[in-house]
């Protein structure tokens, strides 16, 4: 066994040595082979990938339209010609779960880059500005103890008319949903930025920008904000899975978008009642809600994985 | 040690003003008119009157301290009235008012909490009974099947949205099987055997599919917390002076493991409240979170307002409970 090891790890020094100059292997390139021996994120990725593509290609090529109506074809079960069926308008499942994708990824994925910009922005301050920092994270703990489910449902009660007709059915709400997901979901992001922020802070490449004179703009740019990457981008994944199930509960409730603009979640909402005649539209657009934040989910422990240098040397 | 509680309950106080404060601004700032219910034919200046009666040109602060009283000094007074039947001072108080059923809100929502309580308490019981276990054998058994099967489950289950699983367990369990019913029948008065069975019949879907997303998240955050522990010295030392390995795990282990989960078991009480709001959408179980969906659909102000007060007031208490526990269990803590 031992012979083995130590006759591997003289081939792999041969190789090296007998590569035409360094080999040259990127941060990039090491994530990258670190996240692909991950089999769920990698698994992950190629779901999330498909639904992504099948969602904003797949309307074009689809013989149905997402909101033509065939009254003649109303709840008809999967078959070849529709694999999810029809709904009671005889619309067809599956062109409707593509539209309804394009809608539930797009606030999903604004509504992640607004938490993250929040929870980044408000860390950052919080972890470089000692001054700032109690009361940023009195805020925080302000925020961590709102019940945010009721209180997302009393904000869409309450504003959804006057956004509407402000800026258009589709417009206004789906402004409200990304705007109420991003500002109840920044928190964690904010707590583990700034503790990364913290010890990055102290240590001496920090330091040295400092004494050349950098200014503390450049220094927050320039060499703290690289130096976060990772645990923003596990929370950009994880932030995006909440986003969708969050938006998917809004609409199962009946407060998210109207059923003209079809979510996953709006969807799944209409088809409850249809439960016991055609069970494949709850199943559907449920699985696909399933899948994207299993996939998204797994994305997240991948990267987490991929971006801990601890775990790449191995 | 009361030094510590003290002091985190002087943090917590703030916070349940800025929240009661929050709240109520939403609400406050919200567009709508407490006199549009009223006929139209009501001429524009008696209008301006009775809204003048009404305080609603009254200053923001002077109405959100109104409330305030109200919520927190009128109202538990006189639930304590009705509770122990005696009467304190002259028991004329202005109660918070329902728009929809005109009685006071706290007596609709002491009506409706027994239901949110008794099914949505049994599904967090369950989920740490199995959650913990799991958690255990998970870490204790690193990358066994054992572990890699409850790796995998538990991340479907935290994925997958309740609303998702109880109707598929609709589906199958109540549509095609028939097994258990497929709503929660909240008159049913368990009276004798077949009243009990019936009971049990219809607890278990809810439970059930509650149980198991609860249990996904907690067995996850338990194996962690193991996998932390099991490779600290003491864990040698203990091995080393010979005790045996079920006991190495269970008075050592365990119990050092235990500290954070308790924590986040404490943090998740007020989520019971949460989870209600779409689990007794599912099954048609009329408590909490029924109560605050169809007030929010019938525009029932009052109603809404104290429902999330009390959820958020009792999120802020849990975090306290937390912090105390934690303070107790662990003593490093408390000396920050």
């Amino acid at each position: 066994m031992t012979e083995m090891q130590s006759h591997g790890s003289s081939e792999g020094v041969s190789v090296i040595a007998s590569g035409a100059g360094p080999r040259h292997r990127s941060l990039r390139g090491d994530v990258w082979r670190q996240f692909r021996r991950h089999k769920g994120a990698l698994v992950g990725l190629c779901v999330f990938v498909f639904v992504t593509v099948a969602s904003f290609i797949g309307p074009h090529l689809m013989p149905y339209d997402a909101v033509e109506i065939d009254v003649k074809m109303r709840n008809l079960g999967p078959s070849w010609s529709h694999p999810l069926g029809t709904d009671n308008l005889g619309r067809d499942m599956v062109a409707r779960s593509m539209v309804g994708g394009q809608i539930s990824l797009l606030v999903a994925i604004t509504a992640m880059a607004l938490s993250v910009f929040l929870g980044t922005a408000i860390g950052v301050l919080a972890g470089f500005f000692r001054r700032l920092d109690g009361v940023l994270m009195r805020f925080t703990d302000l925020f961590l103890a709102l019940p945010v489910l009721p209180l997302l449902l009393v904000i869409i009660m309450l504003f959804r008319d006057s956004l509407r007709s402000a800026f258009g059915p589709e417009q206004g709400i789906f402004m409200l949903i990304v705007f109420i997901i991003g500002v109840t979901s920044w928190m964690q992001t904010a707590r583990v930025v700034r503790g990364e922020v913290l010890s990055i802070k102290q240590q001496e490449f920090v330091a040295a920008a400092h004494s050349i004179g950098t200014r503390r703009r450049n220094v927050i740019f320039r060499h703290i904000l690289p130096n976060c990457l990772s645990p923003v981008m596990v929370a950009a994944a994880l932030g995006m899975a909440v986003a969708i199930i969050t938006e998917s509960a809004l609409s199962f409730l009946g407060l998210g978008f109207p059923s003209d603009f079809p979510t996953w979640g709006r969807l799944l909402y209409d088809g409850k009642d249809f439960i016991n005649l055609t069970p494949m539209r709850v199943v559907g657009p449920g699985l696909l809600i399933s899948l994207t934040v299993i996939s998204v989910n797994f994305i997240g422990d991948g990267l987490r994985d991929a971006l801990d240098p601890k775990l790449r040397s191995r | 040690m009361l030094w510590f509680i003290g002091r985190r309950t002087a943090i917590a106080l703030p916070t349940l003003v800025a929240i009661s404060f929050i709240i109520f601004a939403i609400l406050d700032l919200a567009p709508g008119d407490p006199t549009s219910h009223l006929p139209l034919t009501i001429p524009a200046e008696v209008r301006e009157q009775i809204r003048e009666t009404m305080g609603v040109n009254d200053p923001f602060l002077v109405k959100w301290f109104l409330w305030v009283k109200q919520v927190m000094i009128h109202e538990p007074i006189s639930l304590i009235e009705q509770l122990f039947n005696i009467q304190i001072g002259s028991g004329d108080r202005t109660r918070v008012i329902s728009w929809q059923s005109r009685g006071p809100v706290v007596e609709t929502i002491a009506e409706r909490l027994p239901q949110t309580t008794w099914v949505m308490g049994l599904a967090f019981v369950f989920g740490i009974l199995i959650a913990v276990p799991v958690g255990v054998i998970s870490a204790y058994k690193q990358y066994s099947v054992f572990d890699q099967i409850g790796t995998f489950i538990s991340m479907v289950g935290y994925s997958v949205p309740t609303f998702f699983t109880g109707l598929l367990a609709i589906v199958i369990f109540s549509v095609k099987l028939g097994w258990f019913p497929s709503y929660y029948d909240t008159t049913l008065e368990v009276t004798d055997w077949s009243s009990f069975v019936a009971q049990i019949r219809q607890i278990v879907l809810p439970v059930g599919v509650l149980s198991m997303f609860n249990a996904a998240a907690l067995s996850r955050f338990t194996r962690s917390s193991m996998l932390d522990n099991l490779s600290e010295d003491y864990v040698r030392t203990a091995r080393s002076k010979g005790l045996k390995e079920k006991r190495v795990l269970v008075r050592h282990v365990l119990r050092n493991s235990l500290i954070p989960v308790v924590t986040l078991i404490a943090l998740q009480v007020p989520g019971i409240f949460a989870g209600a709001l779409i689990t007794e959408q599912i099954f048609r179980i009329n408590g909490i979170g029924h109560l605050l969906i169809s007030s929010i659909h019938g525009g029932d102000i009052p109603m809404v307002q104290t429902l999330s007060f009390l959820i958020a007031a009792l999120t802020v208490a849990f975090n306290l409970v937390a912090d105390v526990v934690y303070g107790i269990l662990d003593p490093r803590i408390r000396y920050d």
